[in-house]
Formats: C-alpha cells, structure tokens, sequence
C-alpha cells in the first residue's frame, strides 16, 4: 500500500546558486513496510528532497511546483499550523548529528515523554511509562539507567537510539532518516541499521533512508533512487539496482565503492634502491592524558614507498598517535626515528629543520587551509620551509598543482573557490612540497564523497610510486584501508592489538576486535 | 567597501568622514584663531565691532566657539585614534601570545587582564592622571590601560579558537615560525571582528577624552579640547547654553558615526569569520 507520493517535486535554489533547481521534477511512491534509499553525492539534492518532504525546506530553498500526498492528504501549501498536526504525529525524522539533534540539559526520558506531551492527553506516568518502553524496544541496555541519563552521558550510538525512538513514538506511518548512522562508528552503524530493518518489519514502518554510501544501501534498501543534480536518475528494486545498474552514473557509483577485497596485492614499489629499512620507527609510544592512557605502547616501522594503514573507530587513539609522531603533542614516553635518527629530542631549529620529512594531511578540509591565503602562496611557501628560494617555490607550486591534478588557475585562488576534494588534493600539494619521506594521512578521505574518495586514493597511489612516498594511514574504514595498504594495524583503546599484511587481517583476522571491524563493515554483498 | 552601501555603514561613514575632513582642514576652516580673546560670550550669530560673525558665540574668555570646536576635532581625532592604536598594540600582541601559547603565560597575562578590568576605569583614569600630569600622551597611557584588556580578552579568544584549526598544525609540522604564525595565519583571521571593534572603541576613547576633559583631566587649557570646553562652560550653562551644547553635538555625532560604521561592518565581518 503506497503511504506516500511525492510527484514531480521541484525545489527552487537561491538565485546565483551553480544551478536553478535544488530538485529537479522528483517523483517516488513509498509503501508500507519498505524502506525506499536515496542515495547520491553531496549537492545531489538528497536531503533538499526530504527537507520539502517534510515541509521545511532548507533557508533559501522554495518548493516551487509538483505535491506530496500522505496517504490521500495533500502536504504541499500546508499552513506551519496544520504541518504541527502531521510532524511527529505521521512523519517523523531522524537526523544525522544525533548529539546535536538532543537537548543537553534535559535527561533523554524526558525528551521523549516531551513528543507525548504535544501529541497525545496522557498522565505523567503513562508518558514515563511509555517512554521507558520504547528506549527498551531500542535495545537499549539497562534502560532506567539509560532513560534518566543525559545526552552527553550515552555515547553516540546510543544518543541515535533515543532519537529514533522520539522518532517512533507516535507510530508515525513514515519515519524520514538523513544520514542515520554517517555520524557513527562502523560497529555502532551496524547495530543501529539492523534495528533498522528489525523496526520495519516488525512494524511496517514505511522509511525514506537517505544516504551518501552504498555499502549501507547495501545493508537496508528494499528500493533505491539514485540522485544526481537534483535528479532522480534511477529508482528501482535494490537487488535490482546493484546488481544492474542501468544508469551510468549508479554504475559510477558503485564503481567507487571500497570493496574489502584487497586488489591484487599492491607490491612495494620502493625495492629498487636501499634493501628497504624502515624510514618511520614508533618504538613504545605512549601517552597519558591523567591516568588514561590514549596512546598504549605502540611500535611499528614503516618503510619506503609502502603504506600502513591504522584502523580503528573514534576515540581508540589513532589520531593521537599521528600528532605524537609530527610533534603536535609530546609523548609521555617512547621513540620515533625518522631515516634511523630519533625525532623526538630535536628541538626548535633541528625540528624546524628536520620536519621536513613527516608531513601530514588532514580530515578536515575546510579547516585545514587558511581561507585568506591563496593556495599558490600557500604551496610556495611550503617550499620555501623546506629550502627553496622563491622563484623555484613558485614553479615548484605549480608543478604540483599539475601534480595533484588541479588547474593552473587553482594557484590564484583561496581555499573558498574549491570542493572537498579539490581541497584535500591542495592539502597533498602543500605537504608534498616538503619533500616528505613520510606522509601521516589524517581521516583524509572520510569527508568525501565516495567518488572523490576514490580519485584521491588513486592520487595517493600515483604518488607513492612516483616519490617512492611512505604513507601512513588512519583510517575508520578498513575498506579504505584494504584498497591501498600493504600492512594494516587495528587499533583498539590505545593499542595495537593486531598488526599484519592487508591480505593476512582481512582474510584470516586473528582478534576478535578485526573479526567484527570487518562483519561491521557496510555492504560487504557489494562485489 | 561593499559594506558602505547599507544605509547604516554610509551615515556613519558620512559623519565620520565630515569630522575627518573638518580636522584636517581645520586651518582653513575655522575662522579665526581658537586661542585669541575677542569680545567674551557672545552669543551665537552675534556680530563683533568689526562686522565679523560669531555662528555660535564665544566663551568667557572672548573665544570663538566655533572655530575651538573645530580645532578640538583635530584634537580629539588624533588622541583617540593614537590612544586606541597603542590599547590595540598592546591588547592584540599579548592576546596572541596568551591564546596561543596558553599555560602559564595564559595565566598571568589574563590574571593582570582581570585585575585591571576588575577596577572601576574611571578611576583608574583619574589615578593615572593625576599621579602623572595631564597631557597628551598620558590621556593616550590611561586610555590604553583602560582598553588593552577587553582587546587582550577578544584577540585571546579568537587565536585560541583559531589556534585548533588544522591550518595551523599543518604550519606547525612544516616548522614555520611562531611569530609568523601568528601574524600570518592567525591575525588576518581575526580582523574581521576587530575592525569592527576598532571602530566601538575608537568611540569609546572620543568619550573617555570628553570625561576626562570634562573632570579637568584632559588636556591642559588653553588646548581646544571638547571636554575641556564643555568643563568651562558648565557653571554658565544656564545662562550660555551654547557654551555647553555645541560640543556636546560634535562628541555624540563623531561617536555616533563610529558606532554605526562598527554596525554597518558587522555583518561582512561575521560572515567573514564563518568562512573561517
């Protein structure tokens, strides 16, 4: 039974926007019991959709013709009064940022006995009571402890359980999800998928899931619509779709989706010159923030024109470690030798000197360029540091600004002019104009579309062979990690609890912690 | 620039324009010399022997108002604005270093802030001045004693939120130095929100002057100096409201175009921080 239409919805973007249409004629049936995946891009107009869906489209953002009808009720030109009647009550949301979406100061039972309060006449006890019953359908452990916690007290998995039982707790006939479980960690996301898909079939929840990555589309779609452009480019059974993409750009997207299958084991392509010695060695790393020790005893080397992949999710220490080894923080104790000379005693000048062969990039790409400086003063300058004088720092940027695949142009421009990707290939052309021996990269892919993630991975590629680059990676996403890594090392609160050859941890895990990294990891179906 | 096309930015941009205009071309403008006695309190659009006009008046001593008010824009304008460049030099360099280096210099750069922000500033201005002698350059001390501290607070602020960006690790790990660190990567990120406060306390220091000028703590007579001016006509202000009204006008008009050109930056300058 089809529970809601949307047809020929068109969303307008502002004027001087790079295109007219936010979404451009969409039309999608969603039925009972289903869960309908929209997956595109960032700037597909994914979430502009469900936005208008909803009845509160983004800032700047105007529905300008087509209707979406909720069973035979027509939402389109609703007034904010009649849309309080239907938000919450007969759709309801599920947001990305589930920290964001919760109020701080008030203990999550309350906020979910809050949505009874505005739609339902209930004592104060039946709201507690039915409050307590959804946090227990969610799974959640010891739920009266859970119930009368606050938001910061549960961790993200759990703050995402309360709002999609906020989400169900009128029992609304369709419940909208925006990137559920982006925000989480690969085994959190798991678990809250497969409440998910438990949800629809227990109650026939119609669920419009709107996400980034196949992998989850993989997991939970019963249908898929693909978007590009504000388009609707393919929609279609899921099995369908992933199976025969019919569109050339779902074939794209597929394409780009990291498969956990190593590709046909990535040689080292130093070997020519120095039978290799390592030109990273961690030796006991160790930091202690208080008594808890974020850092825990971790030792690997590195070698050249090899990568070593660090998996581990959020708050396992692997982005402590990268800043140990650049010296961003000072370790408590421990060595790092560089080319076979300790790194950590330099000071001042020697480290000003000597820095030159760690360089970094990072995750953020909005926040790791100076968004005054334009990028050819800024690639240039890098060479300077590393002891180039000005003229050749000039050419010096643009030859790597031909390098990392960007135009020219690029280099009179600031970072503002740039997508993400584009950002973080500006990002590898500043490091790479140390002349680094080692390059540490930071949760560098993980803001990125799928496809640009696979266009830097193939960057990255391209240049270990070329500069014979050691490349350090740290990573949440063993996919990522098993498309470029000879090594990969897991990293579990603090330590490395197992370290082998890509191959060796993928296909035959010794611990239990990479045995469920890797049952955890989305659209393992996807080949 | 584009700012100056609100209506909010373009008036205060007018006033203070037209102040900055009288005070250079003080010369040229004013009729006759400020610190020669002619006939004493004449009152505005009065005549002298000679035929000439008085627009508004003299004072006791036979001077011309206008031509002191306009010789005391020129006073004002350069006090303030040397006043609130040196609370500016002195607030931003040990706000960065605060922000940035934290710790102990943190601690006891912020522990003197909140001292001297803790004591009422008028005064601390009157102690300064009168312990010191009232002139130029120790209008300019007690201003800048008076203003560092709420800079060194908001520069402190904004390097340490910038402090945590990623540009700066990366500058960090290419060994760049820390003084262009902080004047490269970290000042011209902060403007936005100073020019705007550049301008709130330029105002601030016009005022201040007038307070002190007002408690005879400005600059000594015979300087022409809105405060003073306003001091010395307040026992007849009575009787010669013009002695007291008309540098009223030119204070609240200069301060106000201040204002509303801070306002009129306001919001370019927010924006220009988000993209930050």
């Amino acid at each position: 039974m089809t529970i809601l239409s949307v047809e020929g919805l068109t969303v307008a973007l502002p004027q001087g926007a790079d295109r007219p249409l936010a979404v451009d004629q969409a039309s999608l049936e969603l039925r009972q019991g289903e869960i309908l995946c929209i997956v595109g891009e960032s700037g597909s107009g994914k979430s502009a959709l469900s936005g208008a869906i909803m009845g509160a489209p983004a800032p700047g953002l105007k529905v300008v013709a087509g209707s979406v009808r909720l069973g035979d009720q027509e939402l389109t030109g609703l007034s904010e009064r009649e849309w309080c009647r239907i938000r919450g009550r007969r759709i309801a949301m599920i947001f990305q940022e589930p920290m964001a979406a919760l109020n701080p100061a008030i203990p999550v039972a309350a906020q979910i006995m809050e949505v009874f309060e505005l739609h339902a006449r209930m004592s104060h006890a039946e709201r507690h009571e039915r409050a307590l019953a959804l946090i227990r359908a969610m799974q959640l452990p010891d739920p009266e402890r859970i119930a009368a916690s606050y938001p910061h007290q549960l961790s993200g998995g759990q703050c995402q359980r309360v709002i999609i039982a906020m989400a169900l707790a009128m029992s609304p006939e369709v419940l909208i999800a925006d990137e559920p479980t982006t925000a989480l960690d690969v085994t959190t996301q798991a678990q809250v998928l497969k409440l998910i898909r438990e949800l629809r079939t227990a109650h026939g929840h119609a669920i419009l899931f709107i996400t980034h990555d196949f992998g989850v589309v993989a997991e939970i779609a019963d249908r898929i619509a693909v978007m590009r452009h504000g388009r609707i480019v393919e929609m279609g059974a899921a099995r369908r779709v992933l199976t025969q993409p019919e569109h050339p750009y779902t074939r794209e997207l597929l394409a780009a989706v990291p498969s956990l299958v190593p590709p046909a084991s990535p040689e080292p392509v130093a070997a020519a010159d120095s039978p290799s010695h390592p030109v990273l060695t961690v030796t006991g790393l160790q930091k202690k923030y208080g008594r808890v020790r974020a850092v825990n005893e971790i030792s690997f080397d590195l070698e050249r024109g090899t990568t070593l992949s660090i998996v581990g999710e959020s708050g396992c220490g692997k982005s402590s470690l990268a800043r140990l080894i650049v010296r961003l923080a000072e370790p408590t104790a421990g060595r790092v030798e560089v080319n076979g000379k300790c790194f950590l005693s330099l000071r001042g000048r020697e480290l000003r000197a000597s820095c030159r062969a760690v360089q970094m990039i990072f995750q953020d790409p909005f926040g790791s360029l100076n968004p005054l400086r334009r990028v050819g003063a800024v690639i240039a300058r890098a060479a300077v540091l590393a002891g180039a004088d000005r003229r050749t720092a000039r050419d010096r940027a643009t030859e790597l600004i031909d390098r990392v695949g960007l135009p020219r142009e690029a280099l009179d421009r600031r970072p503002a002019a740039f997508s993400g990707g584009q950002k973080q290939r500006i990002g590898i052309a500043r490091a790479l104009a140390m002349n680094p021996d080692v390059l540490i990269a930071d949760e560098s892919l993980s803001a990125l579309d799928a496809s640009s993630q696979a266009q830097i991975l193939e960057l990255l590629r391209k240049l270990q062979k070329e500069l014979g680059l050691a490349i350090l990676l740290i990573t949440h996403d063993l996919r990522v990690a098993a498309q470029i890594s000879q090594r990969i090392a897991v990293m579990q609160g603090g330590r490395i609890v197992e370290i082998g050859s890509a191959e060796q941890v993928i296909n035959s895990p010794g611990h239990p912690y990479t045995r469920e990294l890797l049952e955890s990891a989305p659209g393992r179906g996807l080949v | 620039m584009k700012a100056l096309t609100r209506p909010t930015a373009a008036t205060g941009a007018l006033l203070v324009g037209g102040w900055l205009l009288v005070a250079l071309l003080s010369r040229v403008l004013a009729p006759y010399d400020p610190l020669h006695s002619m006939i004493p309190l004449m009152t505005p659009g009065a005549r002298g022997p000679d035929g000439a006009v008085f627009w508004l008046g003299t004072d006791a001593l036979g001077r011309d108002v206008l031509s002191r008010l306009i010789y005391g824009a020129r006073t004002v304008i350069v006090v303030a604005t040397a006043a609130t460049l040196t609370a500016y030099a002195v607030g931003m360099g040990t706000g960065l270093l605060a922000g940035y280096f934290r710790g102990r210099v943190d601690t006891v750069l912020s522990f003197f802030a909140n001292v001297i922000l803790s004591f009422p500033v008028l005064v601390l201005y009157i102690v300064i001045i009168v312990a010191l002698g009232a002139s130029a350059a120790n209008v300019v001390l007690a201003v800048t004693f008076g203003s560092a501290p709420a800079i060194f607070r908001i520069v402190r602020a904004i390097t340490i939120d910038l402090r945590s960006r990623d540009f700066i690790a990366a500058a960090i790990i290419q060994g760049e130095s820390t003084w262009r660190i902080l004047l490269v990567e970290i000042l011209p990120n902060s403007s936005g929100a100073l020019v705007v406060d550049f301008c709130l306390r330029l105002g601030y220091s016009a005022i201040t002057m007038g307070v002190l000028g007002f408690l005879g703590l400005g600059l000594p007579p015979p300087t022409p100096d809105w405060g003073g001016m306003v001091n010395e006509g307040r026992t007849m202000a009575f009787a010669f409201p013009h002695l007291v009204l008309f540098p009223c006008v030119a204070l609240s008009s200069l301060v106000l175009g201040l204002s509303l050109l801070a306002d009129g930056l306001r919001e370019p300058a927010g924006r220009l921080r988000r993209v930050g």
